[in-house]
């Protein structure tokens, strides 16, 4: 019973709001420039569908791309802080500057460090700004977080640094890194989009792109259609890292 | 005094006058004195927060004290320590949890591997090398720690409250097999606990401590064979050692108060 309704809920929930939008539009004849329906939307999404995925490929290529790199860094970076209390309080207003710091006022810096030809590096930069912190600080934790008492049985069996590091602190780290990579994952197809639509001149051919592009020519259906096709990658993202994420827990707790 | 105090008296480890303050919390422990003769078995009963966990951390090299000196004979790799928890890592195996000192301590994979099965047949966990610590049982996941804490054959064995956690029947057949292992390597234990009849099952000598700060309140031998005959906990000796043993730690416990 609670399976069916945990999938039926939401799932009327959502046919209730796409009713009421779709009834409410055609009730009160809101222009489709302005706002379409459900079902305009869904009409462009198949018309543009080959498009769309090309697109929706080529942005989630550039958040991979950056979630692979930026995992590398922040992990390096982590396992830097977590050699001694002082590299982590010299890196900490450097982390802290990169979380709050709106990656969106970054954009123009990196367009220029990447230059007119390389709209894409600055694309990916900016992904690898976005999802730098969580991953860091999921790291850093995650190596902060070994058992008090198997970290005493290391030191009375003379483990030293590089034992203590590689055969306890690494491995108790894996759930809290996971956690952190699975939120920088979704940072990082954010700092996709933003990097994409900041960078729309350059001939980058990203999702974002196919929302500004719709957008300017007042097509709002393609616009709402790419929208729905970048929730659909999004959403799978995290559907399959959580699957990965589970298994990974399940190997880890035994 | 010109002569080393260990030696003398064949001890493996002693602690001399030993104080143990932690700031904000004040004195945890002593001044106490303790000597540990090789291959006996001594069991250190005490009220909690007494500082007998403290004793065994000196005793472990875990710890310094704030006054006092510690003295051990053993060397590095020598000295196991068992604590109240299991303490194994989950995403190892049993029989790699077990390896870990060996390899540690620089042992090459297949030999430390080899042994660490070994052990796990001596603690009554053939069978169970490849699972992981989530899978065992309480009583098997003590084992398996004991396992670790004998696979390195040490000197000194120092066990914190190790049963515990622990149901009664699961605790008594550990205790029977503990004192059967050691009988095959007889490593000098300490066993701390704060229940006065296993001590006096356990140990052949306990020492009873006051409440906190912890010092001696007083000492009992124990009779009789180890390891333990059957109702060895029904005789005569066994229950006047055990009363005597609660006279004391309520004495003691009164002194300090």
């Amino acid at each position: 019973m609670r399976g069916w309704a945990a999938i039926l809920a939401p799932t009327l929930f959502v046919a209730l709001l796409l009713g009421l939008w779709e009834g409410l539009c055609r009730l009160l004849a809101v222009p489709t420039y302005f706002l379409p329906t459900p079902s305009e939307i869904t009409v462009a999404l198949a018309q543009n569908a080959p498009l769309l995925f090309v697109s929706a490929w080529r942005t989630l290529q550039t958040a991979l791309t950056a979630f692979v790199i930026v995992s590398g860094l922040a992990g390096i970076a982590a396992l830097a802080a977590a050699s001694g209390r002082i590299v982590e309080d010299s890196f900490r207003p450097i982390a802290v500057i990169l979380q709050v710091t709106p990656i969106i006022a970054l954009a123009p810096l990196f367009q220029i460090w990447a230059g007119i030809d390389h709209p894409g590096r600055a694309v990916i930069s900016l992904a690898c700004v976005a999802a730098f912190f969580p991953i860091y600080s999921g790291v850093l934790a995650g190596l902060g977080s070994a058992d008090p008492a198997l970290e005493r049985l290391f030191d009375l069996y003379g483990a030293n640094g590089w034992q203590k590091l590689l055969r306890l602190r690494v491995p108790s780290a894996v759930p809290q890194a996971l956690e952190g990579l699975k939120v920088g994952l979704g940072l990082a197809l954010v700092g996709a989009v933003i990097g994409e639509i900041s960078a729309s001149a350059g001939g980058q051919e990203g999702l974002a792109w196919r929302i500004l592009e719709a957008a300017h020519r007042m097509e709002t259906a393609r616009s709402f259609a790419a929208l729905a096709a970048l929730a659909i990658i999004a959403g799978l993202l995290h559907l399959v890292f959580r699957l990965i994420e589970r298994r990974a827990l399940a190997w880890w707790r035994g | 005094m010109s002569e080393d105090p260990l030696a003398a008296r064949d001890a493996v480890a002693a602690l001399e006058a030993v104080e143990v303050e932690y700031p904000g919390r004040g004195r945890a422990l002593g001044p106490f004195d303790f000597r540990l003769a090789a291959g006996e078995i001594v069991a250190l009963v005490g009220p909690s927060g007494c500082g007998k966990s403290t004793a065994l951390r000196l005793l472990a090299g875990l710890e310094a004290p704030t006054r006092g000196a510690v003295r051990r004979a053993a060397e590095r790799g020598e000295t196991s320590v068992v604590f109240q928890s299991p303490t194994l890592a989950p995403w190892l195996t049993a029989a790699a949890n077990v390896a870990l000192p060996l390899e540690l301590a620089g042992v090459g994979g297949g030999a430390a591997r080899a042994q660490a099965m070994a052990a796990l047949r001596r603690v009554g966990l053939a069978g169970a090398e490849t699972a992981r610590p989530a899978q065992l049982s309480g009583g098997m996941a003590m084992r398996a720690s004991l396992a670790r804490a004998l696979v390195t054959e040490p000197k000194v064995l120092l066990l914190d409250e190790p049963f515990a956690a622990l149901d009664e029947i699961t605790r008594r057949q550990l205790a029977d097999d503990l004192l059967a292992l050691w009988a095959d390597q007889r490593p000098a234990i300490v066993f701390v606990t704060h229940n006065v009849e296993e001590a006096v099952y356990m140990a052949g000598r306990v020492v009873v401590m006051t409440r906190g700060p912890g010092r001696t309140a007083g000492e009992v031998a124990v009779e009789g064979p180890t390891p333990r005959p059957l109702g060895f906990r029904t005789t005569e000796g066994f229950r006047h050692t055990a009363e005597r043993l609660s006279e004391i730690l309520r004495a003691g416990m009164e002194a300090a108060a």
